[in-house]
């Protein structure tokens, strides 16, 4: 059974003034899974709607987001949770104990008055259950598989450096052990020498504990690193959808293929073309495929009609009325 | 030939007052040349900390040196004093920086700091004049007026407004371009067309660049010449080809070793 399953997700920003209402609609008629152990890379620009999607799938929405139609449903040992309509009482036991959040800045996860143990007392103290004193046995024990000295516990924030920061927060993401972590861009701020460990670590503690992680990011050398599968957001919908491997060998939505084929290599001065135009405005989106106005393969179908996500091959699917061919 | 730009060995320190516990040299001892009337785009590479946005506003005569000279067509950038002479060390030498978001003022209309510039910094008089001003330089990094006039920044989306920065950077037909990070806030399927306006600019109107990064993939696409920096110091420079070819220092292997790959590496089990 997948951990997640996301079914038919609509979450609009609603606002209405003066008697004019206004949606913009960031998520737009999502539905994917993602299994037990896997890391599934999302990838998208700016105003793509991966924040969007991820808020929604944390519960943590609040006016004028809301979900208009659709299902989150995690099957965590404990049972099943739909998160669209989860209150606070049942997220409770839920939050950081079997959902954690890795993210981008960890100077403002991390209070900058406090040492770094008070932050590891709020978080995880009554998941663990544990006597301080033991408790804390266990947090240095797991400081210490994220290479990390006991020391830090008694250090402030500005006293590390960005990527001891950024392995402290994926300490306190990871300390309960639990089934699914969501990072969202956790290495976007870091130096690329870095970034390299920080993500080799990420993925030394998801093989050890065998949680999922939906990981989002907007860089693709990154996915190409470290996700198993890959999900490409495109104007608030997915748009294609298959193992990171394939979707980097045979990219098959046009968006998708220009991404990948775009990315700047050390080694190549091949000429690198832009796309032209500029992302959708979701807010008045335009009709059909919302990719047709910049896509070289539009032809008249996609302005009138959204192409559904369909699978082309086994475990790859794509929105495309024309995929580029295999 | 003469120097462009001519950096004398350096360096730039921050703290160290009376009360200061100790001084941080942002920039130690950096010297480099660029050549009159050989355009290039010459990168300066470096994680952060490591000096690189010091020097652009060295460079940019935003702050002093602390020690050693640079030398602008041939005039110590220390001796320009008084509005005048201000004005039109600006004339020449452009910045660029990273976010165009942070850059523009979201409450004012793009086109105002277009004029605004054409009128203090191109002697152009009448309101069609400046119109004028701005159009060509809108024209020569791919927008028009007409698709700007009357815009706010957030009716633009960031390779727009990016290009408007690049544009706006254009009026005073300057012979420098100091761009600070200028593609990193881009998104990706925009960025590329950035970086490909910066070669244009080289190859059509003459303009030298220097393109601050940390990104050496960009870097190894649109450089001719690169220094490397690492903690204010210049640990390799050279034909920018050549080094990322070949890095000789640790700290340029160990920062090219880094980058991460966008091939999927072949160990990787995607089951």
């Amino acid at each position: 059974m997948s951990v997640l399953a996301v079914d038919g997700l609509r979450a609009y920003y609603r606002t209405s003034a003066l008697g004019v209402s206004r949606d913009v609609r960031a998520v737009d008629g999502i539905s994917f899974t993602v299994e037990a152990g896997e890391i599934y890379g999302l990838a998208g620009e700016s105003s793509s709607g991966k924040t969007t999607l991820i808020k929604t799938i944390a519960a943590a929405t609040q006016p004028p987001l809301e979900v208009v139609a659709g299902t989150i449903t995690f099957n965590f040992p404990t049972g099943p949770i739909e998160m669209q309509r989860a209150d606070r009482r049942s997220l409770a036991p839920i939050r950081w104990r079997h959902l954690s959040y890795i993210m981008q800045g960890s100077m403002s996860v991390l209070n900058p008055v406090r040492r770094i143990r008070h932050a590891f007392v709020d978080f995880a103290f009554r998941h663990i259950g544990q006597p301080k004193s033991q408790f804390f046995d266990t947090v240095r024990a797991h400081l210490a598989r994220l290479r990390l000295e006991p020391d830090v516990l008694d250090a402030y924030p500005h006293q590390l450096s960005g990527g001891m920061r950024q392995r402290v927060t994926i300490a306190l993401a990871t300390v309960c052990r639990p089934e699914f972590i969501i990072a969202d861009e956790p290495t976007t701020a870091l130096d690329v020498v870095v970034q390299k460990d920080v993500l080799a670590m990420i993925r030394e503690i998801q093989r050890e504990l065998g949680s999922s992680i939906l990981f989002v990011t907007h860089d693709m050398a990154v996915h190409a690193n470290l996700a198993d599968r890959l999900g490409i957001m495109y104007g608030g919908r997915l748009v294609e959808e298959g193992r990171t491997a394939d979707l980097f060998r045979s990219p098959r939505h046009p968006y998708t293929a220009h991404l990948i084929a775009s990315l700047p290599r050390v080694g190549d001065t091949a000429p690198k073309a832009g796309l032209s135009g500029a992302p959708p405005n979701l807010a008045d989106p335009p009709a059909g495929c919302r990719f047709h106005p910049r896509c070289p393969r539009a032809s008249e179908i996609c302005r009138r009609e959204v192409p559904p996500l369909e699978p082309l091959a086994t475990g790859h699917r794509v929105a495309c009325f024309h995929p580029e061919p295999a | 030939m003469s120097a462009l730009l001519e950096l004398d060995h350096v360096s730039r320190s921050y703290g160290g007052g009376l009360f200061a516990r100790r001084q941080v040299l942002a920039v130690n001892d950096v010297s480099l040349r660029l050549e009159e009337g050989r355009p290039e785009i010459f990168t300066v590479v470096g994680e952060s900390g490591s000096g690189k946005t010091t020097l652009a506003r060295m460079i940019l005569n935003m702050v002093p040196t602390s020690a050693g000279t640079i030398r602008f067509q041939g005039a110590d950038l220390a001796t320009i004093r008084g509005a005048a002479a201000r004005r039109a060390f600006m004339r020449k030498v452009q910045p660029i920086f990273q976010n165009p978001f942070e850059a523009f003022n979201p409450m004012k209309r793009v086109d105002r700091y277009l004029f605004a510039t054409a009128r203090r910094m191109a002697d152009v008089a009448t309101d069609a004049a400046a119109a004028e001003a701005s159009d060509t330089a809108l024209k020569s990094v791919g927008l028009s007026l007409a698709e700007v006039r009357g815009r706010f920044p957030h009716q633009l989306s960031g390779g727009q407004l990016q290009r408007v920065a690049i544009a706006r950077a254009l009026i005073s037909k300057p012979a420098l371009l100091v761009a600070d990070e200028p593609v990193s806030m881009i998104d990706a399927s925009l960025r590329a067309s950035i970086v490909n306006l910066l070669r244009e600019l080289r190859d059509r109107n003459g303009l030298t660049i220097i393109y601050i990064t940390h990104d050496l993939a960009t870097a190894y696409y649109v450089s001719d010449r690169i220094i490397i920096m690492r903690q204010g110091r210049v640990v390799e420079s050279g034909d920018a080809r050549a080094v990322l070819d070949n890095p000789q220092h640790p700290y340029s292997q160990l920062l090219k070793s880094s980058v991460l790959s966008p091939e999927v590496p072949p160990g990787v089990s995607h089951a």
